[in-house]
């Protein structure tokens, strides 16, 4: 149980340094160090804990269910393999901090680089310890997204911004195959759980589906993991700042893919395409990497070709896929990682003392830095595998495993040849970094003066490189264990246990370790003066750059294409646009209706009554009198355009459904008086429009009309085919029967809204609230054509007095209306759940006894008497629909339920008092809010013109005084 | 009564499409209202009509569904009339908003 707990806390931790992190102020550099420090370093000490039950085979397991319905729970498992990648991933990160604290300039700010690099950590950890695989596909995609972020960190630069995208497409198409992949092969097996996959090997391999589930997931592996055809992203990913080069391309993201490689191998390995892949694409990313680093005459960039080509190595080992092989590959990976961050420090270290990492300026730093160096000649050594340093057993599994395992294939023949070549280019590339740097001539063209780091910046690569040197001299005392334990957990319990030792007599490993040595050595002496003055490319090589490929593509599909789709089939005209929407719409809804559409056996006909006829009669003048006035007579439009609504509302209250007629009669009343005040800032139209008689707006006003009969007549005929049609038993009955039992209320639709489908209204007010805030927004930007500016006469005399001068009595009655009014909201509200009515009825109800407030004086003499505060209406019903919610989690409810039950009140007797009630109090505080500040910014803007007029005639007078 | 409120959706829907595919800005938010009615009124009808029979129920008891109105439609309609009031008042200020800004009320910002 509390290793359940310690699994999830340790996933948390660095997620939590993240939000620590991201509060610290921008230059409190050791504040944020520190606590992220602590957290990882608490990680660590749990995996100390956790260490005993792993260290017997245990496997732990840790599950919290999320989204039971799609087999997703987030479980998180730990086993001997996770837990050294999780030990390394802590280790490392640690030392980068550390590292980053001293290497990061002052005016970088802090939060985001601590947040981002926690958040990393943690999804890296996330992805780590997955145990279900679409949660794995998940964090996956979350370390390429965040490596985005980091590998960007310096957006003001060209190459970091390019550098991060680049990374992020390549990366992230990979991650889509990765989830790809994972959907099919959860289908295959049946479960998403990680421990089922892992036990379906032979189930995946029998399936016709495997090759695509195998393609699919090594497109993500190799991508992540910069294998070649993908590995360009890595070079450029070099733009970051060197801490995040040396956490991102020694422990963690690029070491995602491999990880993911060897954890599959038991399920997706052991055929000959798996073979083939993936050794082969190792096996020449191995060499051909190794070739081009010897060529690069950036440090960085140098640095990230050996890095792609010992992924290379440890692909190469995951595709041959031998128990022996496997746990090569885990080691190497360690090794890569401990040396690799050690000579990515050094060389920021060279960056950050020196002020260049080009080795052709470079030269003879040992007099300036000689511990430095020192620490970098060691690790190098470990990175071209010489003797007694890590990089150099785990090299020599890979030559055992080249030579000793056969399966009779050309590539396995031809393996230990490709592993020495690239070997004596390894060799070769690791003295061009020591020799160039480090020996020569006093440099002469660097921009500073180098000299030694702080010496806390130095303690990382001291640490590991005294790692190093510690695993290369007693192997099988420091890792040997843990090693067996992690290839265990991947290969089965059964796989014997390998002693891992530095020395194995005189042996053909042995031999080719030597050749290398000497050859690279070699190579170096031969080709080492030339390099440096060359172009940074290798001959043969320099047409095949995949980046330029890449961003080939990138133009292409990003500019070309869309630019040339756009301009076929584009347009900036909404009729056309709206054109195509109606007609599609008429497709969507013939195609499957046609021929299907008919008449029931026995109809359902209710008798028709001759008023409901005759008020249809006039609701149809209405509507078609509002489309034929709408252009020029846009009062008689609004007024038409009432009377459809009042019938629509009439409607209503005929056929059982009060609720929607006070609704609809409210909404009504408050959409006629927005258009009112609308139409002021309108154009003036009484002319025909001259265009209009012409014979070609007389042909589109003919088409249109076609267009609107015949989708009117189709909805129509749906309609009524489907009117009468007998009523399916719905979910209709169950909200009948359980609206008294269940919510507490007897208007079911009310219940329905504040209660069953409670968190739709929640939507929906929210809906209502952004709304209400961007017409508030966009009108305080407003500025109005300059001929709505001019006053009409009847403005003028209206402007100097106020409506009570003209019309005394109805503004006095509009006064008294008030308090009438609002009792009536209140009477709507409290009988909402019972009877017709409820929270937004009483809202807009206020609303409108506000705005006839506005109506019956003018806005100054109102707003000197009466203060409304929109916003905060909105904000309190946001809050209090919002709390009622998670108020249901105290009891342990789901989000939103609501709990029921009658309260005696004296003199008024039995009220209902449920928890909805408080939910449709936030409805009607949201409406009340919403409409008041949609209609209040509307008619302020009279009061605005009025102001700039003012101001515009006060500077006028004064430019003629 | 089928026929005729069919009908009146029929009108409704066919004014409302015929007034969006109109060039003033005007034109296009009266057409939006008409086609909210038609739809809201449309998908009311989907519960088939029912007179005198609103889905008001008795404490407690044994509830017969046959006899009430479907509540499910009109509870949809009731959020589809809010969302389709804040469409149109969006729309009224995007409408006044591009006036002031583009001199015009065509829906290009421009006169043809």
């Amino acid at each position: 149980m509390i290793e359940e707990n310690l699994l999830l806390i340790l996933v948390g931790l660095p997620f939590a340094a993240a939000v620590a992190a991201s509060t610290v102020s921008t230059t409190a550099h050791s504040a944020a160090a520190w606590v992220s420090g602590l957290l990882l370093a608490t990680g660590l000490m749990i995996l100390g804990v956790l260490h005993e039950p792993i260290s017997q085979g245990e496997v732990l397991r840790s599950s919290v269910r999320w989204v039971p319905s799609l087999g997703l729970n987030l479980t998180f498992r730990m086993d001997g393999f996770v837990w050294l990648f999780v030990a390394l991933v802590l280790g490392i990160g640690i030392l980068v901090l550390l590292y980053a604290r001293y290497y990061l300039s002052k005016s970088d700010p802090v939060p985001r680089f601590y947040a981002f690099l926690m958040a990393f950590t943690g999804a890296m950890l996330g992805m780590l310890m997955s145990g279900n695989i679409l949660m794995l596909a998940v964090f996956w995609e979350m370390t390429s997204i965040l490596s985005f972020l980091l590998i960007g960190y310096w957006h003001q630069g060209q190459a970091a911004r390019d550098g991060a995208r680049m990374a992020l497409i390549v990366t992230g198409m990979g991650g889509l195959a990765l989830l790809l992949s994972m959907l099919i092969l959860g289908q295959i097996v049946g479960s998403y759980d990680l421990d089922r996959v892992l036990a379906a090997g032979d189930v995946v391999r029998a399936s016709p589906l495997y090759p695509v589930v195998l393609i699919l997931f090594l497109l993500g592996c190799f991508t992540k993991s910069a294998q070649m055809p993908f590995h360009f992203w890595l070079p450029g990913a070099m733009a970051a700042p060197t801490p995040v080069s040396a956490f991102l391309h020694s422990a963690t993201m690029v070491k995602a893919g491999v990880f993911l490689l060897v954890r599959f191998s038991p399920v997706l390995g052991q055929t000959d395409l798996w073979f083939y892949l993936v050794t082969g694409t190792g096996m020449l990313t191995l060499v051909v990497a190794s070739i081009i680093a010897l060529f690069r005459h950036d440090l960085k960039g140098l640095l990230a070709y050996s890095t792609i080509s010992h992924l290379g190595l440890i692909t190469a080992l995951a595709g041959i896929g031998s128990t022996g092989a496997i746990l090569a590959a885990i080691f190497h990976i360690v090794n890569h990682a401990v040396f690799k961050a050690s000579l990515f420090m050094a060389a920021g270290i060279i960056d950050h003392e020196a002020g260049t990492r080009d080795m052709r300026k470079l030269s003879g730093l040992m007099r300036y830095m000689p511990v430095t160096g020192a620490l970098a000649i060691i690790a190098s050594g470990a990175m071209a595998g010489v003797p007694l340093l890590n990089g150099f057993i785990s090299k020599e599994m890979f030559f055992a495993e080249a030579a000793d395992w056969h399966n009779g294939t050309w590539l396995d023949n031809s393996l230990p040849w490709f592993a020495t070549l690239a070997a004596i280019f390894a060799v070769a590339y690791s003295i061009r970094f020591i020799a160039t740097v480090f020996f020569g001539p006093e440099p002469t063209q660097l921009p500073k003066t180098p000299h030694e780091p702080p010496s806390l910046m130095r303690r990382p690569v001291e640490l590991l490189v005294l790692t190093c040197m510690v695993v290369g001299i007693l192997p099988g005392l420091t890792l040997g264990p843990t090693l067996n334990l992690a290839a265990q957990s991947v290969s089965g319990p059964d796989t014997p246990y390998t002693d891992i030792s530095v020395w194995h007599g005189f042996n053909l490993p042995l031999v080719m370790s030597l050749v290398a040595l000497v050859a690279g050595a070699l190579v170096y002496l031969a080709l080492g003066a030339r390099i440096s003055k060359a172009p940074e490319w290798p001959p043969m090589l320099q047409q095949l750059r995949a980046q330029r490929i890449f961003e080939r593509f990138l133009l292409m599909f990003t500019w070309v294409l869309p630019r040339q789709i756009h301009r076929l089939t584009g347009t900036e005209q909404l009729q056309p646009q709206l054109r195509l929407i109606v007609l599609l719409a008429i497709a969507a809804a013939a195609a499957p209706l046609w021929g299907v559409l008919r008449q029931a056996p026995a109809p359902l006909a209710t008798d028709l009554n001759p008023g409901f006829a005759l008020m249809w009669l006039v609701g149809a003048v209405c509507a078609i009198g509002a489309a034929w006035m709408a252009k020029y007579h846009r009062f008689a439009a609004v007024v038409l355009l009432g009377g459809a609504g009042a019938v629509t509302c009439l409607t209503f209250a005929w056929i059982s459904a009060p609720d929607l007629a006070v609704t609809q009669l409210l909404v009504e009343i408050v959409t006629t008086v927005l258009l009112l005040l609308g139409l002021r800032w309108l154009p003036k139209r009484r002319e025909e429009i001259e265009v209009d008689k012409l014979r070609p707006a007389k042909l589109r006003r003919i088409r249109d009309l076609i267009i609107a009969v015949v989708a009117g007549g189709g909805l129509a005929s749906i309609a009524y085919v489907m009117m009468t049609w007998p009523l399916i038993p719905n979910v209709g009955n169950w909200f009948l029967r359980n609206a008294y039992s269940e919510g507490g209320g007897t208007n079911v639709v009310n219940v329905i809204l504040v209660d069953f489908r409670a968190f739709d209204t929640f939507g929906e007010i929210t809906v209502l609230a952004i709304v209400g805030i961007t017409v508030f927004s966009l009108l305080r930007r407003f500025r109005p054509a300059p001929e709505s500016i001019a006053l009409t006469q009847s403005q003028v005399d209206l402007e100097e007095g106020n409506l009570a001068d003209v019309l005394l009595v109805p503004s006095v009655i509009m006064r008294w209306m008030f308090p009438v009014m609002i009792v009536l909201a209140a009477y709507l509200f409290f009988r909402g759940h019972d009877l017709p009515g409820g929270g937004f009825a009483a809202g807009v109800t206020i609303s409108i006894a506000f705005l006839l407030q506005y109506l019956a004086h003018d806005v100054r003499w109102i707003e000197a008497r009466l203060t409304v505060l929109p916003t905060r209406w909105m904000g309190l019903g946001l809050l209090m629909a919002g709390a009622t919610g998670v108020g249901a989690f105290l009891f342990g409810y789901p989000f939103l339920t609501a709990h029921a039950q009658y309260v005696n009140i004296p003199l008024i007797g039995k009220v209902p008092a449920a928890t909805a009630m408080l939910f449709d109090a936030g409805v009607f505080s949201l409406v009340l809010g919403a409409t008041v500040l949609m209609l209040i910014a509307l008619a302020h803007q009279s009061l605005r013109i009025a102001r700039m007029r003012e101001r515009d005639t006060a500077a006028a007078e004064k430019e003629a005084a | 009564m089928e026929l005729v409120l069919s009908g009146a959706i029929g009108i409704l829907a066919a004014s409302g499409i015929w007034l969006l595919l109109r060039p003033r800005t005007f034109q296009v938010i009266v057409g939006l209202c008409l086609l909210s009615y038609a739809v809201n009124l449309f998908i009311f009808s989907m519960g088939r009509l029912t007179f005198g029979a609103p889905a008001i129920m008795p404490r407690g008891g044994f509830v017969n569904p046959a006899s009430y109105a479907d509540p499910l439609p009109q509870a949809l309609v009731l959020t589809a009339i809010v969302i389709s009031f804040a469409t149109t008042a969006l729309f009224l200020v995007v409408l006044i908003a591009s006036r002031g800004l583009t001199g015009t009320d065509h829906v290009d910002g421009k006169e043809p």
